[in-house]
């Protein structure tokens, strides 16, 4: 296989373009300014209210990883106890909505809650007040909640349905009951995949803007939306980039020592294909 | 838990994933604008939806794109994934890590990035500067899903075609191509989905006047509500289905025939 090094050269130029290159013209953008090179953007970012906007993002990013773990764990369990036609057609049934335009779906929800939206005229026609449910923080997590879920079900269920049967078994004759057996053989064995979920979950979540633009209004800015800003309508790139650096560089040290980023991106691999 | 209980979550979280699938479905037959009140049954959205120029081009556009990025992609994919396979030990795993950045990496900052260089060479926003990001983000996810086909070709394959006389090129085309053959089309699928779907990156990318659907869609989200992305939206789930069950035919005959 040595004769064909050769051909991954258009690959190994795209690499360096597009990965390289494109990584180092951010950082360098973060720490230069109208001077020159200058720590300035940093300073600014960490004196600033962008530090409480960053801590905002890794509050709702956390509450959705929760709601997407509590809701998830039990579905893919659940799931991995079907009957195999069963079990392979409600997997199919999560993942058909991925496959539509999530901001599509994401702008259902609109619909949903508005003001005058269904959620309201329902609870009017029966003579109740109607709810202000849109632009707030808890319509931003919905969403979050709503388009995340499956990257929490999917890497559960694949660990869960992989899972030897005879371990259970094993568990069963030396005299563990089912709670037993789910919290010292089950739960801790499918570790990994919750594992690779809270990563798939959190990532999309602490980075998102689109989401709370729809459903938050300008009311709830996250960490993104401070991002966007800066490039579309600041104009100021640099302070953008210095976040965007932040805003990777505790991603990807949160990935590495929890050591699990083969694993996700595998998964992640796994989810996309459908297999 | 209890059987019914089992069930009755199950049925909770599927309302729950497609509640908003439904209710843009049945919105769309909607006569009137409002989201709330139903006016009457009417085709209105839809007449005017094949008429509406801007939704159009938005489609045109993503197809395009998504095709035209998942050839190249692919290409430059699989002969990456065939030309570092043969690595081993630590520049091996140089190359995978610098692969998995654009996997792991938020795609807000992936899009900055790309913004950043596409400045600083002079390249205007655009169609081309559309088309190279997603080219850019989807290369990575064909070669993840070339290389685990590639670990399991006997090395003895391709050395048995040259010996008996295959030229290099012959030896690829006819032998390593082919074996690998199902990677290259999972990670074609996987390049076409990400692409088609794809929001942050188009967002920061494409240039005035040049729309996807997702980049379409948030601005008219942004602007007010369009009813005429109701009827998008289930024209999009129709065809997703129908993909779905096309798909699936053929899986489940081979699966009987091999019985």
């Amino acid at each position: 296989m040595k004769t064909f090094k050769k051909v991954a050269l258009p690959y190994f130029i795209w690499a360096a373009l597009f990965i390289v290159v494109s990584l180092l013209m951010v950082v360098y953008y973060g720490f230069s300014g109208e001077g020159g090179l200058t720590l300035d953007n940093f300073a600014r970012f960490f004196a600033g209210s962008t530090l409480k906007t960053l801590a905002r993002s890794l509050r709702i990013a956390f509450i959705t990883t929760v709601f997407c773990l509590l809701l998830g764990y039990p579905l893919a369990y659940i799931i991995s106890r079907l009957m195999v036609g069963y079990r392979n057609l409600a997997i199919i049934l999560i993942m058909v909505p991925m496959w539509m335009n999530f901001l599509l779906r994401t702008y259902a929800w609109v619909t949903i809650l508005s003001k005058n939206g269904i959620i309201n005229v329902v609870l009017r026609s029966l003579g109740f007040e109607g709810l202000d449910l849109l632009y707030r923080e808890g319509a931003v997590i919905l969403g979050m909640v709503y388009n995340f879920l499956p990257f929490m079900v999917l890497p559960i269920y694949t660990v869960l349905e992989k899972m030897d049967q005879s371990l259970l078994e094993a568990a069963a004759d030396l005299g563990c009951n089912r709670f037993k057996s789910f919290t010292k053989v089950i739960f801790p064995l499918s570790l990994p995949g919750v594992a690779s979920g809270i990563s798939m979950v959190f990532i999309p979540a602490i980075s998102t803007f689109e989401i709370t633009t729809l459903l938050g209004g300008n009311k709830t800015n996250l960490i993104g939306n401070v991002i966007e800003q800066q490039f579309t309508i600041t104009g100021d790139w640099n302070y953008g980039s210095a976040i965007s650096i932040v805003l990777m560089v505790f991603l990807l040290l949160s990935l590495f020592f929890t050591g699990r980023e083969e694993e996700a991106t595998s998964m992640r691999v796994e989810e996309v294909v459908g297999e | 838990m209890s059987r019914f209980l089992k069930r009755l979550y199950l049925f909770l979280i599927y309302g729950f994933l497609y509640a908003p699938i439904l209710v843009l479905i049945i919105f769309s037959f909607n006569e009137g604008r409002t989201r709330g009140s139903w006016d009457g049954f009417s085709l209105v959205w839809y007449r005017r939806l094949v008429r509406d120029r801007e939704i159009l081009s938005a489609v045109y556009h993503s197809l395009l794109v998504a095709s035209i990025s998942t050839i190249v992609s692919t290409i430059i994919g699989v002969l990456g994934a065939i030309g570092i396979s043969p690595y081993r030990g630590k520049l091996k795993r140089a190359i995978l890590g610098m692969n998995q950045i654009p996997v792991l990496n938020p795609d807000i900052v992936m899009a900055v990035g790309l913004m950043v260089f596409y400045r600083s060479l002079g390249l205007d926003f655009g169609l081309l500067s559309l088309i190279l990001s997603h080219i850019a983000f989807t290369v990575p996810y064909v070669v993840l899903s070339v290389l685990p086909k590639l670990k399991q070709m006997p090395s003895s394959l391709p050395e048995a075609a040259m010996d008996l006389g295959a030229t290099p090129a012959q030896t690829l085309w006819k032998v390593v191509i082919p074996y690998i053959k199902p990677g290259i089309i999972s990670g074609a699928l996987m390049a076409f989905t990400l692409s088609i779907d794809d929001f942050v990156i188009s967002f920061f990318t494409t240039g005035s006047g040049v729309d996807t659907i997702s980049t379409l869609v948030y601005s008219m989200a942004r602007r007010g509500i369009n009813p005429e992305i109701n009827a998008l939206s289930a024209i999009m789930f129709v065809v997703v289905l129908l993909l779905l069950v096309i798909m699936n035919l053929p899986k489940e005959k081979s699966a009987q025939e091999g019985r």
